[in-house]
């Protein structure tokens, strides 16, 4: 009997992720979404030019995840960590990692400005909906009626305003070169979500400014529902306010 | 070699900076430290550094960090509501061990102030001033000529001891002109092995301001309070005038020890017996000055340009040997040679 070999590896840890088991809840988007990062660099091949900036909440936990050069910062600040970063290494490949809280809520201003300058760097903006690390508390991002534990009766647009689309806001600046919100709820959707990846490096890679990958992501524990409802409530409930697309490409 | 010139204060404490091989500078503009910020906006692109205008002090202060782990000689200056908005900023570098420099050229009061000359930030500055257990190297100079010669050695001691450093300085000393010597080109920045600037392949680095596990962070501040340790042991620095033999010593630094240092050259002329200790280093406070004063001094007058505050570290370096009594007050008050002498004269 021959012994063709037929073995082939279809699935593996990517290069850039340390063999360490992710810390997310069952049914948490951010270990698809730190994957995906991973995966890209390795298939660019630049895990060396690569440094991250992590920020507060899950999203935090990050940087025990890649093996990349990374920097902590303050809550909200990772932009301008990141542009501090740049200005001094014009030759690295740089992102933040941040999640609706840090980025839409205390760190407003830094993204609005990086993304105003054309900062040279890749923003990845994790949007659940939700405060995660300290427990379920309402997001610049929750969505009117939404219930959590500081909306308790559901967000009410009198006393607590509206969702802010980031993807739509950063895209009415001159700026940035690409801008674009993605799903993982399915894998049709992670797959498009990697190419944006891929596509935010490239246009950083290739001098065309500022890029941000906005990810609808899921947080089933803050949520209080199995990871399937959750991943059903992104899909239909989230999306209908976030549509997804891309906002902003050099092409444009 | 040497060249002297006329600066204003905050241009001279800008191109010591250069001097010191600063090539970054993020900021945002305040009365009275603007100066600072335009004269680096002008400068700095001329010489192929980054100047640039944030969007707020907390975005100035954390383009630093980023800048400082990525192993840059780097600055920001301010004045005080300023500094304020930094301070979690700088808690961030001391605890992530970022060397840096912070420039305080104060306002005077709390909230909004305005901006004659004060010396009400010395509490701020001198312990840490954001939130956890941490100190900045807090240098005061009183003259242009220290503008530039503390700012360079700010730099070499942040990098000395990898934390944050600050000088300290009011308005009056951002603002005035006044002859200043240039001496030989300080030596290059040293290289930081330790920083996220990648020359070769090796393994990732980390400038983490937390670390991994609460082991960890004892063990961080473990290490603070050893750093610190060492600073006090090594860094202390003060101008003793006049004090072999005061009955009187007057402590003040900045402008305060301008005004009090007139006060004792005119007491000495007419036979009263005063002296000066003037602390360059705000931390390390320089207790060191303190040994042995009571052998001729009869009490400490403490002069400075607020309600009261160095006043209490001079307390704790004499420790009731002899009384310390102070002087002073914020919110843009500035005494006189004749009122320091007046006071000197009441013990």
């Amino acid at each position: 009997m021959s012994t063709t070999n037929v073995e082939r590896v279809l699935f593996e840890r990517p290069q850039s992720l340390v063999a360490l088991p992710f810390p997310y809840c069952p049914g948490c988007s951010h270990g698809i979404i730190n994957r995906l990062v991973a995966e890209v660099v390795d298939s660019l091949g630049i895990s060396e030019r690569v440094v991250g900036v992590t920020s507060i909440g899950c999203s935090v936990r990050c940087w025990k995840h890649f093996t990349y050069d990374m920097v902590q910062a303050a809550h909200g600040r990772a932009p301008a960590v990141a542009t501090g970063l740049r200005r001094v290494m014009p030759d690295r490949i740089i992102f933040t990692y941040q999640g609706d809280g840090d980025l839409a809520a205390i760190g407003t201003a830094e993204a609005l400005h990086s993304a105003a300058r054309g900062e040279r760097i890749t923003i990845f903006f994790v949007n659940n909906a939700i405060y995660g690390a300290t427990g379920g508390q309402m997001a610049p991002t929750t969505l009117l009626g939404q219930k959590t534990s500081s909306s308790p009766y559901g967000r009410d647009p009198v006393a607590a305003g509206f969702p802010i689309r980031v993807a739509e806001l950063l895209a009415t600046l001159p700026a940035p070169g690409y801008i674009a919100r993605v799903g993982v709820f399915d894998a049709a959707n992670v797959n498009r979500a990697r190419r944006a990846v891929q596509r935010a490096f490239e246009v950083q890679m290739e001098g065309k400014g500022f890029s941000l990958v906005e990810f609808l992501a899921s947080c089933p524990t803050n949520l209080k529902m199995d990871p399937v409802k959750a991943n059903e409530w992104v899909q239909k409930e989230l999306q209908q306010y976030f549509p997804l697309g891309q906002f902003k490409s050099p092409e444009e | 070699m040497s060249e002297k010139v006329l600066m204003k204060g905050n241009e001279a404490l800008s191109e010591a900076a250069i001097r010191a091989g600063c090539r970054h500078f993020f900021g945002y503009p305040i009365t009275p430290s603007s100066e600072i910020l335009e004269y680096l906006a002008f400068r700095l692109p001329q010489i192929g550094g980054t100047f640039l205008q944030s969007e707020s002090e907390v975005a100035a202060i954390n383009m630093v960090y980023g800048a400082a782990a990525a192993g840059a000689r780097v600055m920001t200056a301010s004045s005080s509501p300023g500094v304020s908005l930094m301070q979690e900023g700088i808690s961030y570098a001391a605890a992530a061990e970022l060397p840096c420099l912070v420039v305080n050229v104060t306002r005077a009061s709390p909230g909004l102030g305005r901006i004659p000359p004060a010396q009400s930030d010395y509490w701020q500055a001198t312990r840490g001033g954001g939130h956890g257990d941490y100190h900045l190297i807090v240098l005061a100079p009183f003259s242009v000529q220290e503008m530039a010669d503390l700012t360079i050695l700010a730099f070499d001691l942040a990098d000395k001891y990898r934390n944050p450093a600050m000088i300290l300085a009011d308005g009056m000393l951002g603002q005035m002109m006044e002859p200043l010597e240039w001496g030989n080109q300080p030596q290059d920045p040293p290289v930081k092995e330790w920083s996220v600037s990648r020359t070769e392949s090796r393994d990732r680095r980390l400038i983490l301001a937390a670390p991994i596990s609460d082991e960890g962070l004892l063990e961080l501040n473990c290490h603070l309070v050893e750093k610190y340790a060492r600073a006090r042991e090594d860094e202390q620095r003060w101008q003793s005038y006049l004090v072999d033999d005061a009955e009187t010593i007057v402590v003040a630094y900045g402008t305060a020890a301008r005004i009090s240092a007139e006060a004792i050259e005119s007491l000495r002329k007419k036979g009263h017996r005063a002296g000066l200790i003037r602390p360059i280093s705000l931390w390390p406070f320089p207790a060191k000055a303190f040994a042995g004063i009571e052998t001729t001094a009869g009490s400490c007058l403490v002069v400075e340009m607020s309600s009261g505050q160095m006043v209490d570290d001079v307390r704790l370096a004499v420790n009731g040997r002899i009384p310390v009594r102070g002087m002073g007050l914020g919110g843009g008050w500035i005494p006189t040679p004749e009122m320091v002498e007046e006071e000197i004269l009441k013990s």
